[in-house]
């Protein structure tokens, strides 16, 4: 059996007197798109962060390919290999594509201009910029040099989306890609999620939409109360159990364990 | 909505519909757009482009042999209002780096007068050498950038209040150092000339142009390529355009942040001393509005006072359209208010383009 | 009147016997209590209006509160100075006010309490809502320096005039220098209390400083954009003036047009030694200060109002003019002996 790539295990998280997370188990395998489902305020969001390195967590252990792992800031887990797409998208409105693909790792120039003058390689980050997007089949970018702010929602999200699957990630995180998104939006999105997925990187997919995740999931993580419920094959499945088992209302009769 | 209860399978056919919709969502297609929508845009993309043309627009109108009598369009006189406009310029290039922020800086003009008091006092009523008073004129000013910056950062207040607060404080301290009382040219010529140098100029024909001219422009060129250019740059932009993003996508915010207060602290100590070349005395009660005056070059320049837009370049233009219209509206022999009348609309004239700009869209 | 303080001073004595037994005989002495107000504290002319102050009210042994507001122009804190000096049972309340205007009400109140007011460097408007004005005829000091200038040229035909103001608010300091010189330089003025009125061809503009040097550099660059060939050149305070000559130095025409001036602090007279500045004429606040404890003390010790100078709406508290190339017929003195009178 193949080792999972990230395993956290006992995982516990208490905000005051309220436990969000109360030994929460979680395994993402490698190539997959898991999808996590989870009642509001199941603890899925804190579950997220404590991976991503958003929130620390009081008891338990992360490991990342088999190594023990500790976060303190998101940008631990970023330089990692862990990235996670924010249902804000954390993009910067006024910057162009490029600027917001390459932010925080920008390139600069080859020789004492990029040494001691610090200049940026804008060629070289737009000509990156452009393939990677043509990769994952964003296709036709006339202007790369376009401010994010003048692109739709799916656009904006497929330059997240791409931001996180550029830079030699282990792991996507994606928070409610489709949330905000209309119908053929989404539909992008969702192509996109799994051409992602066609290069090896594994992608956990936090949604609220019953229809997307049976579409696109290979494993289902439910979270129930703080802590795993069960993991569920969407073949398997209905709709209607997944939200059963996320409600309560049912108690799921096959358990499928990691 | 879909239907959720029937027992769905991979690659179901719920949105089968959708087909032969149109899928090419991420492309980037440019569809036409009417003249406003283009012009809207293309403002959009170069913010610089609505001062540049209120500054020749304006030139032009005061050239007019009926409106100055030709006093204005001379190259004496232009020379003229740019050295006028040199201080209230290189302050509104530190001004611009806080609002790239989304901060605001009300403390730049008493900071500046501090550093100018700290060189002078040290300088010429103490007689400690001039390179040393300098550097001790900057470490006032970079040291009072810092000082707003560790309050933003570290305290989590807002840049209004910090420097509202910093602003009394500075000029409590230099009135409190010089008792309100002014330096002399006279002296200053005899202890430190070298604090003087940017008053000192070359002539190009009719035209003057002094160092301290020279060096707001080489301010501005400086802060360009490091905006434009670097690394550094691109996060101050992001930092300003939406600081939550910008730290989630791994910018080192405070400590930007910070970097920004300091290099407005030296240039706010640059300004310090080109302001003793330009006035030729130090005096602590001048340049009583220089923050108001540095945030109108800025608004007027086109940078946006919520962060994140706008060219470091604009402000530069900012302060001349000011020059140029008090110099143009009182050679056409216009009472003083007048001006002050026009750079109010300037002002309400420049935040609503910016406005109108921020809501452009595909 | 008479009745009141002794009412006052037996409380203060009763409140003071509270505080200590031992502090009878000084609660009396200190019983008199007054109030300096100025528009700021930082202005050096204030300074030693305060000086002044305090030195007389120490040695008259009057309690001295001083008060200042945070700009030129800030006349709500100079509205609650005020208030508080009446709150405290003031004697009497000296104040250089912001906005004569804005203050009037609060001013008839404090009188209403039983308080002197004198008005110090700046009259109220009208002046009587003070009991008193102590203050520099402005007018004069400007007439002093438009007689020299003119007794200067000789020749006034051929003058190019700069009058470099305070600011666009005309403020009476403002126009009293203003038309002050010009009557003395021989312009006729029209509406006294009006700046910029004149039709003499003879004036090349007028522009505002701020009263500082930067303004006054700025404010002589642009007149000489107007005329270069300016040979006169008014301004309403020396710091304004140092400005001027800077701007007129950066021309090469530092030698050919004279400067005046109103004021006398000591770097101005110092302009004046090293011929930057030609005349100015000195006021003295110091006196205006400490002239205006006394009349508190006299006030009360027996209720006598300190009464105008002959033949205007308030006390002059005198002025000199200071040059070193003095012209027949006009008093005046030089900058050595300027120095040692000098404030600031």
């Amino acid at each position: 059996m193949t080792q999972p790539i990230i395993k956290a295990r006992g995982l516990v998280k208490r905000y005051g007197r309220v436990t969000a997370l109360n030994q929460a188990d979680f395994d993402l395998m490698p190539g997959e798109i898991l999808a996590v489902i989870g009642d509001n305020g199941a603890g899925k969001s804190s579950l997220i962060k404590a991976i991503s390195g958003a929130v620390q967590i009081d008891e338990g252990s992360i490991e990342l390919d088999g190594k023990p792992i500790n976060f303190r800031t998101p940008l631990d887990a970023r330089n990692a290999g862990i990235e996670t797409v924010y249902q804000t998208l954390a993009l910067s409105p006024a910057l162009s594509i490029v600027d917001n693909m390459f932010v925080g790792r920008e390139i600069r120039k080859q020789g004492i201009m990029g040494k001691y003058f610090k200049m940026l390689d804008n060629k070289e980050m737009a000509r990156i910029a452009r393939e990677k997007l043509n990769d994952l089949g964003l296709m036709t970018i006339q202007n790369i040099n376009q401010a994010v702010e003048t692109l739709s929602g799916g656009q904006r999200q497929g330059i997240s989306v791409a931001r996180a699957a550029a830079f030699g990630s282990k792991v996507i995180i994606l928070d409610e890609p489709t949330a905000a998104l209309g119908v053929k939006e989404s539909r992008k999105v969702l192509e996109l999620i799994q051409e992602v997925r066609s290069r090896g990187i594994p992608i956990v997919l936090i949604s609220h939409n019953m229809p997307h995740v049976f579409e696109v999931a290979d494993r289902i993580h439910v979270h129930r109360l703080g802590s795993r419920l069960c993991v569920i094959d969407p073949k398997d499945h209905s709709m209607s159990d997944a939200v059963a088992y996320m409600t309560g209302a049912k108690v799921p009769d096959q358990v499928e364990m990691a | 909505m879909t239907d959720t209860t029937q027992t769905p399978k991979k690659g179901q056919d719920f949105e089968s519909a959708l087909d032969k919709s149109d899928k090419n969502v991420a492309a980037f297609e440019r569809k036409s757009k009417g003249m406003v929508d283009g012009l809207q845009h293309l403002l959009h993309l170069n913010p610089t482009l609505v001062p540049v043309m209120v500054l020749v627009a304006s030139v032009l109108i005061f050239s007019l042999p009926m409106v100055t009598d030709g006093k204005f369009m001379t190259m004496f006189n232009l020379s003229l209002v740019m050295q006028q406009v040199s201080i209230i310029g290189i302050l509104a290039a530190a001004q611009s780096l806080i609002i790239l922020t989304a901060g605001i800086d009300l403390s730049v003009g008493a900071l500046m007068i501090f550093s100018a008091v700290v060189m002078g006092l040290l300088g010429v009523n103490l007689g400690v050498p001039t390179f040393i008073s300098l550097i001790a004129g900057f470490v006032v000013a970079i040291g009072g950038g810092l000082m707003n910056g560790l309050f933003v950062t570290r305290v989590k207040l807002p840049p209004f209040i910090v420097t509202l607060g910093t602003w009394y404080i500075f000029l409590s301290i230099l009135r409190l150092l010089t008792g309100s009382q002014s330096i002399r040219s006279q002296d200053i010529d005899a202890e430190a000339a070298a604090l003087k140098i940017f008053g000192s100029y070359i002539s190009i024909g009719s035209a003057r142009i002094t160092f301290g001219v020279i060096l707001m422009i080489v301010v501005f060129a400086v802060l360009w390529y490091f905006l434009n250019k670097t690394a550094w740059g691109r996060h101050v932009y992001a930092i300003g355009d939406d600081k939550e993003a910008a730290e989630l996508a791994g910018i080192k915010t405070d400590r930007t942040l910070l970097t920004v207060y300091m290099a407005a602290g030296a240039v706010v100590g640059v300004a310090a001393w080109a302001s003793i070349g330009r006035v030729g005395s130090i005096s602590p009660n001048a340049f009583a509005e220089a923050n108001l005056q540095s945030i109108t070059a800025v608004v007027i320049g086109g940078i946006s006072l919520f962060g994140g837009r706008g060219s470091i370049l604009g402000p530069l233009f900012g302060a001349l359209i000011v020059g140029i219209f008090e110099s143009g509206l009182r050679l056409a022999g216009l009472d003083v208010q007048w001006q002050v009348f026009a750079i109010g609309w300037l002002i309400i004239l420049a935040v609503a383009i910016d406005q109108w700009i921020r809501k452009v869209s595909a | 009147m008479k009745t009141t303080f002794t009412k006052t001073a037996l409380l203060c004595m009763t409140a003071a016997g509270f505080v200590s037994l031992a502090s009878g005989a000084n609660a009396a002495a200190h019983s008199v209590s007054a109030c300096l107000i100025t528009k700021t504290d930082i202005n050096p002319f204030f300074v030693k209006m305060k000086e002044g102050a305090e030195a007389k009210a120490e040695e008259l042994g009057i309690t001295l509160n001083s008060y200042a507001g945070k700009i030129d122009g800030d006349v709500e804190t100079q509205i609650a100075a005020v208030e508080t000096c009446i709150a405290a049972g003031a004697k009497g309340i000296l104040i250089t006010p912001s906005d004569g205007a804005a203050l009037m009400p609060i001013i008839t109140q404090a009188r209403e309490a039983g308080a002197l007011v004198i008005a110090l460097d700046t009259p109220f408007e009208p002046a009587t809502v003070a009991d008193a004005t102590f203050a520099t005829d402005n007018f004069k000091a400007g007439v002093l320096i438009g007689e020299w200038a003119a007794a200067k040229m000789g020749d006034t035909s051929n003058a190019k005039i700069a009058m470099l103001d305070l600011n666009p608010s005309e403020v009476s300091v403002d126009y009293l220098r203003n038309n002050g010189f010009l009557q003395g330089f021989g312009v006729d003025i029209k509406d006294p209390t009006d700046i910029g009125d004149e039709d003499d061809a003879r004036i090349v503009g007028n522009d505002v400083t701020n009263g500082n040097e930067e303004g006054g550099r700025t404010a002589m660059e642009n007149l000489m954009q107007m005329d270069s060939g300016i040979n006169v050149v008014y301004t309403i305070n020396e710091p304004a003036a140092a400005g001027a000559y800077e701007a007129l130095k950066s021309f090469g025409m530092e030698d050919q047009a004279l400067i005046v001036s109103v004021d006398g602090g000591c770097p101005g007279v110092q302009n004046v030694k090293e011929g930057v500045i030609g005349a100015t004429s000195m006021q003295f606040p110091l006196l205006m200060a400490s002239m205006g404890i006394e009349a508190i003390a006299a006030f009360a010790a027996d209720g006598t109002k300190p009464q105008n100078t002959e033949g205007l709406d308030f006390f002059n508290t005198g002025v000199e003019l200071v040059t070193d190339e003095p012209v027949e017929g006009i008093p005046s003195i030089t900058s050595d002996e300027a120095l040692e009178k000098c404030w600031g």
